[in-house]
């Protein structure tokens, strides 16, 4: 069966699995999702794709208690803001956390996460969530 | 020689205590945590499934090895709880890491050493040199059926391991196999729990397949017990690997380090390479490993491992497997049930 979304998913696998984005070397301005061209240099502007570090801090977020069908088995869970290191912005969900501990400044970084599926036979989508920076051993 | 020149391992942060599970089917938890040796097991969230923890897996290899995941040749991920049934999970792997699309992959089964013998197929692509460095990949969500015994047991998490013949971190001396046709376990295709000989699962099975691996290994390397610090078996409980200690003649000391089994359960492909990461994440240079995995069908996987002094560059980069049995946070059986999609109304 044909499903619908598949194309369009495809194109963007790249930029959801490891948030590849561009960089526009005349201004140095990090931007996720890619973009045709610089919003600030438009015509000057000098983008070359960017696969950002995954590192950033959370700078505002919402607890979802209603929630469509398929994200019901995780009510309640945390859809942030996040600002990565580079200084992009983007909205993802942010997982391995309790609502009572997230905060805004909150250090997180890019994990690989089920997004959505289309139904029991559809596709899977998989992409970026965030999740608190955790401990390593032998770190400093 | 070619050997481990990076690994990395995932295991999801939920836990359910046996006894929780004990609970729900008015079994006595603590006496059944003792004598399965299992005291918890690790559970993956709603949103995580053999692809996303293989992914974990295999970025923290790639930046402990410290190498261009371009020049990976080859992905191997071993699992018997693939989320496609025709699609591989090496794909989105391979996407994902940022390998480049001038690669093999392929999808491997072989219940629990899907993973080992995926090291061993890159072994022998490293050694023939038709590629520079492979990516092997062991990783499950397992499910027990409701109620049934390895409801108790089954278990998340992946392990990751490059092989490749530069900045070995531990080399693989040895490496040999016993396979037979035993019917222990199986899932037939459409199903969603696995089906087992329940007491066929020990001596004809797992003990036979690792005894008579672990014994022909001793004798093509010609070595002893005597001859090695730590030992790895396959852990489908914390039971089995111990009593095979004992038939072996392994001292407990040296068993102790592999039986993560303990914490967070038998993660099936992830198990043995589990065990093994966990050795060599405090593993001195110059340490000789022995270690037996195990898949139902059945078969086993015997390596001959030395720890070479690279491995010391490569740590603190990367989380620990104490890390990550560390990081869990606990959960109730309706939690669980809900998360591993045991109310089927809720999609
Ligand atoms: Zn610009």
């Amino acid at each position: 069966m044909a499903e619908k979304g598949v194309a369009q998913l495809w194109r963007k696998i790249k930029a959801i699995y490891t948030i590849q984005g561009d960089h526009c070397t005349t201004c140095d301005t990090y931007y996720f999702p890619p973009r045709v061209v610089c919003p600030q240099c438009r015509r000057k502007g000098q983008l070359e794709k960017y696969t950002f570090k995954g590192l950033g801090k959370i700078h505002t977020f919402a607890i979802v208690r209603q929630a469509p069908d398929t994200f019901k088995r995780q009510i309640p869970y945390i859809v942030a803001q996040v600002e990565l290191d580079e200084g992009a912005r983007l909205t993802a969900q942010i997982v391995n956390c309790d609502i009572e501990d997230v905060h805004i400044d909150m250090r997180v970084r890019s994990c690989f996460r089920k997004i959505t599926e289309y139904g029991e036979s559809g596709i899977i989508i998989y992409g970026y969530k965030f999740e608190p920076t955790m401990k390593v051993t032998g770190h400093e | 020689m070619v050997g481990i020149i990076g690994y990395g391992v995932y295991i999801p942060r939920y836990r359910i205590k046996t006894e929780k599970i004990a609970a729900v089917w008015g079994e006595d938890g603590e006496k059944l945590a003792k004598g399965l040796g299992v005291f918890e097991k690790s559970v993956p969230g709603p949103d995580e499934d053999v692809a996303t923890i293989s992914v974990e897996a295999a970025r923290n290899a790639v930046k402990r090895a410290q190498i261009d995941p371009t020049n990976i040749g080859a992905i191997y991920v071993g699992s018997e709880s693939h989320p496609y049934a025709v699609k591989p999970t090496g794909t989105m792997v391979s996407e994902a890491i940022g390998c480049s699309p001038h690669i093999t992959c392929a999808d491997f089964e072989f219940a629990c050493k899907a993973g080992t013998a995926a090291i061993q197929v890159c072994m022998g692509l490293v050694k023939s040199k038709m590629i520079k460095i492979g990516l092997a990949i062991g990783s499950d969500t397992a499910q027990g059926r409701p109620g049934d015994a390895l409801e108790y047991s089954a278990a998340a998490g992946g392990v990751a391991i490059l092989v490749g013949n530069k900045n070995v971190v531990a080399t693989i001396e040895h490496t040999s196999s016993f396979t037979t046709d035993t019917p222990d376990f199986w899932r037939r295709e459409g199903q969603a729990f696995p089906s087992h000989g329940a007491r066929f699962t020990g001596e004809p099975a797992y003990f036979r397949h690792v005894g008579e691996g672990a014994r022909a290994l001793f004798k093509t390397t010609n070595t002893t017990v005597d001859d090695y610090d730590y030992f790895v078996f396959h852990s489908p409980n914390g039971k089995f690997p111990v009593a095979m200690g004992r038939q072996l003649g392994v001292p407990k000391e040296k068993l102790e380090d592999s039986l993560v089994v303990r914490q967070i359960g038998n993660t099936y492909s992830g198990s043995a390479m589990m065990g093994l990461a966990n050795v060599l994440d405090i593993a001195d240079p110059g340490s000789k490993i022995f270690m037996v995995a195990y898949g139902s069908g059945a078969g086993s996987d015997s390596f001959a491992i030395r720890v070479e002094d690279e491995i010391v560059k490569r740590r603190g980069e990367v989380p620990t497997v104490q890390d990550y049995i560390e990081r869990k946070t606990y959960i109730n059986y309706a939690t669980y049930a809900k998360y591993r999609r045991k109310f089927k109304a809720l999609g």
